[in-house]
């Protein structure tokens, strides 16, 4: 009873909508680097709903390393939908809860990834180290920020980034790929714990030649600090960054919110958040928005975990398990 | 107490109400404290022994271990010696500002780990104001286990002077003077005389900000740039496990943790009690 008693206090402290007002609410659970872009993505499709069906409902949002969020959800928290950073947190809801279907990938139009971004280096102004693309963050005396991958869902994507670089050049030398990333990694001063930390060390703290960063957060970095400060340098090939978003089944048919929570997601296709997608500076996936923005988004040659790595979950096993490379590289350079 | 049975049965007080009382906090520490540690057991003990032993002796976890504990001891050491100074002053001495003094000790306690490691890595950091004086003679605090230490004394500084001072200033002058008139000199005085003294309350305050360090995570992630085999501290490698859903290996690193500061505070508690029951006369 007493447990109860806390439970509800603390819910009461949680939630501070008005459930009386006949009003629903529809929980999205998402990663760091997408609150900006939420805010005005949910303020655009409740007054869209409103528009169209009569009926006032509020998106809730809740942000955190993408990796955190997933296990919150794991265990409880009753997201409606979940946007997350990488498709591998979306798969444990199925593997380790049951909380969706398997193919929840193949449910929405381009493998359930409304938006993508890709990975990027940032310098200072005027780029006064002379980075053009992978191989110079491995040159001695070059000091690169990045966040630790194995805290963090993002600095992932940029640490395969980095070693799909190296075996495309090597022409698929694993050994060539493993040095280069131990070069990489010891040119690391810092390993911040989620990429909003490595920005701030990159860009309030001033350590670090170059920042390595998915292009949202380069280009949102470059409009904070303005363009005086520092530089967005695209590298010769990267990595395709595909935040997929999924309805969390299990939660969302308890609220009965099944129906409303699939047409969020699928708003996100429209032009209209397509375009708040692309203002918020991540890639839209629509081509005709793209190329409306294609002054901020020029085109890459971009490889997918999939086609190099074999999938998130290989990937993961291979380089970030308990021993993986990234584990090895710190073991033979200590 | 003079016999056994006396163990048990409440001391005769003016209030009653010992049974009440007993059963709350019975109560009261299995939910708040208990309940959670045996659901961390258990989730532990979903592991074999031998995965257990292999997932908290790998050289990354070596690595970390070595400086959760080192720097929480160095933390805790600094502390209990330069804490016992500022206690020192606030229970002797009256100056201006002295409230505001005494208001800032306990500024670590409040203030958000989290601001307080960004803070200090604002300060220490290569660019920062003093981190780079510090650069100019070859010192770098930040993102070394050096800064780790900085970052735990911080936290640590208000359970040492917290404990320590109100010993201080019960202590009674006339002591220090009777040893003054029997000739002891000073440094003799305050080592036989006001040291044995407040011993008992310094390793208290030793061992909590010992164990306060042990469990610090959110100011050690910002200062200590979370380097494998170098900066890493336990509950870094922890959050490292939760990543990779590994909620066993995670738990297990956790139960190895908790043991061993739970052994820690034993030990210290057995210490302080055999001297309190030397000093603790005076």
């Amino acid at each position: 009873m007493p447990t109860l008693l806390l439970w509800t206090a603390v819910a009461a402290l949680g939630c501070s909508h008005e459930p009386g007002r006949g009003e629903r609410t529809l929980l999205n659970v998402s990663f760091d680097a997408t609150r900006e872009l939420y805010e005005q993505i949910d303020a655009a499709f409740e007054s869209q709903w409103l528009a169209k069906t009569g009926e006032r409902v509020t998106v809730e949002q809740s942000h955190g390393g993408s990796g955190k969020q997933a296990r919150a959800v794991l265990a409880g928290l009753e997201a409606d939908v979940v946007t997350l950073a990488l498709a591998r947190d979306i798969d444990v809801l199925h593997s380790k809860g049951n909380l969706l279907p398997a193919d929840w990938q193949g449910r929405l139009p381009d493998r359930s990834c409304p938006y993508s971004s890709t990975v990027v280096f940032v310098v200072r102004h005027g780029n006064p180290r002379g980075i053009r693309d992978w191989g110079d963050l491995a040159r001695p005396g070059i000091s690169v920020i990045t966040p630790n991958p194995k805290t963090s869902g993002g600095a992932r994507w940029n640490y395969l980034a980095a070693w799909g670089w190296a075996l495309q050049t090597s022409g698929g030398d694993a050994g060539k790929a493993r040095a280069f990333v131990a070069a990489l990694y010891h040119n690391v001063p810092v390993l911040d714990s989620g990429s909003r930390g490595a920005a701030t060390t990159f860009g309030q703290r001033g350590i670090g030649d170059v920042l390595i960063a998915w292009e949202s957060e380069a280009l949102r970095l470059r409009s904070e600090l303005g363009a005086r400060a520092v530089d967005i340098v695209l590298p010769s090939v990267s990595i395709l960054a595909e935040p997929p978003v999924a309805v969390v089944d299990r939660y969302a048919d308890a609220h009965g919110n099944h129906a409303l929570a699939e047409a969020y997601l699928r708003y996100l296709y429209t032009p209209d958040a397509q375009e708040i997608i692309a203002r918020n500076f991540y890639r839209p996936v629509d081509p005709a928005v793209l190329a409306r923005h294609a002054d901020v988004f020029p085109k890459l040659r971009l490889f997918t975990v999939d086609e190099r790595f074999g999938g998130w979950a290989s990937a993961q096993k291979t380089h970030f398990s308990e021993g993986g490379t990234f584990d090895q590289i710190y073991q033979a350079h200590p | 107490m003079t016999s056994g049975e006396a163990r048990l049965a409440p001391r005769a007080g003016v209030l009653p109400g010992f049974g009440l009382a007993l059963g709350f906090t019975v109560l009261y520490l299995s939910l708040i404290v208990l309940l959670p540690l045996a659901a961390l057991l258990i989730k532990a003990s979903s592991l074999s022994w031998r995965e257990m032993l292999a997932t908290v002796s790998g050289p990354r976890a070596l690595a970390a271990f070595r400086l959760s504990f080192g720097a929480s001891a160095m933390g805790a050491t600094i502390n209990a010696a330069l804490g016992s100074v500022v206690a020192w002053v606030l229970a002797r001495y009256r100056f201006p500002g002295k409230r505001a003094f005494d208001a800032l000790i306990d500024l670590p306690f409040a203030l958000p780990t989290a601001v307080a490691g960004i803070a200090l890595t604002a300060v220490y950091a290569p660019t920062g104001w003093a981190g780079s004086h510090l650069a100019r003679l070859g010192v770098q605090v930040a993102f070394t286990p050096i800064g780790v230490v900085v970052a735990l004394t911080f936290v640590g500084l208000p359970f040492v002077v917290r404990t320590v001072e109100p010993v201080l200033a019960k202590l009674d002058p006339q002591l220090e003077e009777a040893a003054a008139v029997l000739g002891a000199g000073r440094l003799h005085t305050l080592r036989r005389v006001v040291f044995p003294a407040v011993l008992p309350a310094l390793s208290t305050g030793f061992a909590l900000a010992f164990a306060r360090a042990l469990g610090e995570y959110g100011s050690i992630v910002f200062i200590s740039g979370n380097l494998p085999l170098r900066t890493e501290i336990i509950p870094v490698l922890i959050v490292d496990r939760l990543e990779q859903y590994d909620y066993a290996g995670a738990t297990a690193i956790a139960a190895v943790m908790l043991v061993a500061s739970f052994g820690v505070l034993v030990v210290v508690n057995v210490l302080q009690g055999r001297m309190s029951r030397r000093g603790g006369a005076v």
